[in-house]
């Protein structure tokens, strides 16, 4: 198995170098995809799962798809053609350089591993194992995302709401979007997918409480389903009253997760402190309502702006 | 090592085999549609073998009917997959390659 994370880890690294000096766009992203996908096999051969469910998803799928739509909105010129202005250098000059960084890299990375080999080994795994039961939860990672560091996940979804907010400001997009091509086969995978997409969905949801799984997996895999439903010219139809509900939906996981907050602070156990007994129901009800608000605010990051329905 | 481990390793070779192949076909074949041909054929049998190598070795029905979902969840992925980039690649006019005579 050595082997294997040695050629696992070398791949990782053409990857990126891959990703950074390929000449066009397309092949940067495609790079970029393989890289994630590769990424997510390393998290599963360190022993984090769940890292690797958010990599393969968010990382590779819908990054993915979130360039390919920017690749689509770029003048064709700009997306095609080899960017003439990273043409590799040649002279002793360049090689110079080149040298000076991949030595001071190499000097780095064993610095690095030898300070690692100084960390007291078990971290802060043992603590977290003896607080677990009063968590509410029995996954040791969705303990910490809500209970332990919930503020941190609360400032995630914050930035994600930012996200699609600062997206939305910068023009509308014309709905329902005008299609290309007919592809009748694509709505027929569609129509059979989308069930499964949305049980996976809530069975990663669900799980999270016990298992590798949680808001952030299920949220990618539900604007995964958005995603194929718009691709397939299967508009979700966003008419006023339900821009009305969208706005509600985004929103949604914030509000709940802030509200739960501060109700516990109104109740005197402090902020997102939750009482022991209440934990499990709390963390299942904020996990629901984040995973949908970042399934709808990944799918509106996708759209690429504030779905205007007058113009189409 | 028992009998199931023995046949369970020998599927999951067998099926490496094949996306070996398909991998051949894809750096090798000269045009994009005998490309697709060979990935999604050969590629989509490899997984099946090696599904159901793991399933042998796993000896649990369960499991063996979750490599099964898969297995054929990933068969409908690739054949909608390969056929929309062949239309794709037929509308934009890319003509099918011909050998010269």
């Amino acid at each position: 198995m050595v082997l294997f994370d040695l050629i696992l880890g070398l791949l990782l690294v053409v990857l990126v170098q891959k990703c950074l000096s390929v000449t066009d766009l397309f092949g940067a992203v495609i790079s970029f995809m393989a890289f994630g996908l590769l990424m997510a096999v390393a998290w599963v051969r360190l022993e984090a799962p769940d890292i690797a469910l958010a990599e393969a998803a968010i990382g590779s799928g819908l990054t993915g798809a979130l360039l390919f739509s920017t690749l689509g909105r770029l003048p064709h010129s700009e997306a095609r053609q080899p960017i003439a202005s990273r043409t590799v250098g040649s002279g002793p000059g360049y090689w110079l350089a080149a040298g000076f960084w991949w030595v001071s890299i190499m000097l780095l990375s064993v610095a690095f591993f030898l300070s690692l080999l100084e960390l007291q080994a078990p971290g802060l795994g043992g603590y977290l194992q003896e607080r677990l039961s009063e968590s509410g939860v029995l996954n040791p990672v969705t303990a910490v995302l809500l209970n332990f560091r919930s503020l941190d996940t609360v400032m995630e979804i914050a930035v994600l709401l930012l996200a699609v907010a600062v997206v939305w400001s910068l023009g509308t997009v014309g709905w329902p979007a005008k299609q290309k091509l007919s592809l009748p086969l694509l709505v027929g995978l569609v129509r059979l997918l989308t069930p499964v997409f949305l049980l996976v969905a809530f069975s990663l949801l669900w799980r999270g409480n016990h298992a590798p799984g949680g808001a952030f997996p299920s949220g990618a895999v539900l604007a995964a389903a958005s995603i194929l439903l718009l691709l397939a010219g299967k508009t979700i139809r966003i008419y006023p009253l339900t821009m009305f509900w969208l706005r509600w939906v985004l929103a949604a996981g914030l509000l709940v997760f802030v509200l739960a907050g501060m109700s516990l602070m109104f109740a005197g156990y402090g902020f997102l402190v939750y009482p022991e007994q209440w934990a499990g129901t709390m963390i299942l009800i904020i996990e629901v309502s984040a995973g949908v608000s970042i399934g709808a605010m990944l799918m509106a990051l996708y759209i690429g702006g504030e779905p205007d329905f007058h113009a189409g | 090592m028992s009998a199931a481990d023995i046949a369970g390793a020998a599927l999951v070779v067998v099926g490496v085999l094949f996306f070996l192949s398909g991998t051949l076909g894809l750096l090798r074949f000269p045009d994009i549609y005998t490309r697709i041909h060979a990935l999604t054929k050969a590629d989509n049998l490899g997984l099946g073998l090696i599904c159901l190598g793991s399933a042998v070795q796993s000896g649990s029905l369960l499991t063996a009917l979750k490599l099964l979902l898969v297995w054929i969840l990933v068969l409908l992925a690739a054949a909608a997959g390969a056929s929309l980039i062949a239309q794709t690649a037929h509308e934009r006019g890319i003509r099918p390659w011909e050998r010269q005579e």
